[in-house]
């Protein structure tokens, strides 16, 4: 039987001859996808963390900073991207800065959700221990605000993660080049794999990061698994899709 | 940098509004796609979300097709509703893709709107002898309204998002100008569409948080319980 060599001339969906005749386009596409979301998700959480401090101190910073974010959320990707065109030009700078725009607005809520939820007799005790400012966030308020962090880190890396095929427009969107490239020829396999491998990443990125979470904070293990429950609930409700 | 005067003449230029390719088939375009695929999502996660809420079931489902909906690519989609045999059929990949991404959000807001309602409020109007379906309607409902209304606001915008991307593969909408603009490397063109697009999404919030705090059947409540007043703030 001829099947494997059939199933490119024949458009199938599912093509094992494709897979193996354009790995290497496929991993060099899947590489471009995790190096813009990696960079995306980095650069998002050094731009949220300061936000958020400044909107702690201040209540009004902290209204234009949310409110600010929360608008750049619901314009759509598309327009995002074409927004920034005339500023990066086509270049995966342009795909990355819409990217980190984006994950801002989960970013900034959530670290401030975190440092907020401190307990007061702990920044007392470090206080009355003689611990500074600078000292004070490192060492208490971070570790603590570490989970809220995390979750937040999760949720803007598995949207990024689906966010960054958007790039095709520009011709940096990893493996939504290969998705919106296989509608122009309509080659079946090529769009489906590219599926598929898009949401393993976004799988296997989330199943990381989760790993990450429990290794760096131990102590939320401890707790009743319930409790959990209910809070991650309430973080999902508190993100404004 | 001459983009934005650009994009100024682009969209002050009468001739680029009228006709098949102008703004204002494009933006009815838009409008008809997100107007239909809103309400068929809104038919069909509503009263499930809300019954599910009420007999306190479903929830991991309910929960999980939101983190389901953000890990799948919505031109991933797209593209694959495209090339299959749906895509002989017109407009149909597009308006089932932008049915399918509404969904999640207005599922996974209302059901927590109605888990949310403070059980012991629940109890008190079984105790003065409701109904199950009273406690829905005069109990459940007013106090889950906020919740449900901030995910129809999360719906609405996604689907004039999706509706957006919609162009990439093929379809009409306002998303239409900017591939256009990109395929002829005419940078003010895009940044027009781009505008017009972005202005688009936020006036669909804003006239939905109008509506939103209009229609709110309960502004008594909100004084009440400490539990809703939680609900509101997360929101």
């Amino acid at each position: 039987m001829s099947t494997r060599r059939n199933c490119l001339v024949e458009n199938d969906w599912i093509c094992g001859e494709y897979v193996r005749t354009r790995s290497q386009e496929l991993i060099d596409a899947t590489a471009q996808h995790i190096g813009i979301t990696a960079a995306s998700v980095a650069l998002g959480v050094l731009v949220a963390f300061p936000l958020a401090l400044l909107a702690r101190r201040r209540r009004a910073v902290a209204g234009a900073v949310l409110g600010l974010t929360t608008v750049l959320y619901t314009i759509p990707s598309l327009a995002m991207f074409s927004l920034l065109l005339p500023l990066f030009g086509l270049s995966a700078a342009l795909v990355v800065t819409g990217l980190v725009l984006y994950s801002l607005t989960i970013l900034v809520r959530n670290i401030l959700a975190g440092l907020r939820a401190v307990p007061d007799e702990a920044v007392e005790a470090a206080r009355g221990m003689g611990y500074g400012p600078v000292r004070l966030l490192w060492e208490v308020e971070l570790p603590l605000a570490l989970p809220a962090l995390l979750a937040g880190v999760r949720i803007a890396t598995v949207s990024t993660v689906a966010l960054t095929t958007v790039g095709a427009i520009v011709g940096h969107g990893g493996l939504g080049t290969l998705i919106l490239d296989g509608l122009d020829s309509t080659f079946k396999a090529q769009v489906l794999t590219a599926s598929v491998l898009c949401v393993l990443l976004a799988v296997a990125a989330d199943l990381l990061l989760l790993g990450a979470q429990r290794l760096l904070t131990p102590w939320t293990r401890a707790r009743r698994p319930g409790s959990d429950r209910i809070r991650a609930r309430a973080e999902k409700v508190a993100e404004p899709a | 940098m001459n983009a934005i005067p650009g994009a100024w003449d682009w969209l002050t230029t009468s001739a680029n509004w009228q006709g098949e390719s102008g703004v204002w088939h494009r933006l009815g375009e838009h409008l008809y796609f997100s107007g239909v695929t809103l309400a068929v999502a809104c038919l069909l996660a509503l009263p499930l979300a809300l019954w599910l809420g009420h007999i306190g079931k479903g929830g991991a489902l309910a929960v999980n097709v939101s983190n389901v909906g953000r890990a799948v690519p919505t031109l991933a989609v797209l593209v694959l509703l495209t090339l299959t045999p749906l895509g002989e059929h017109g407009d149909l990949p597009t308006l089932i893709a932008l049915v399918l991404f509404a969904v999640p959000p207005l599922l996974t807001n209302a059901y927590i709107g109605m888990r949310e309602v403070d059980r012991s409020v629940v109890e008190a109007a079984r105790g003065m002898g409701m109904s199950g379906g009273q406690v829905f309607r005069r109990v459940e409902l007013p106090l889950a309204y906020p919740l449900v209304m901030t995910g129809l606001r999360s719906a609405a915008v996604q689907v004039v998002a999706t509706a957006t991307l919609a162009a990439m593969a093929g379809e009409g909408g306002l998303g239409r100008i900017i591939t256009a603009g990109f395929n002829l490397q005419n940078t003010p063109q895009v940044v027009a569409g781009a505008f017009l697009v972005a202005a688009l999404a936020l006036l669909v919030e804003g006239v939905l948080v109008v509506a939103g705090r209009v229609c709110d059947p309960s502004p008594a409540a909100r004084l009440g319980a400490g539990g809703l007043g939680r609900g509101r703030g997360a929101s």
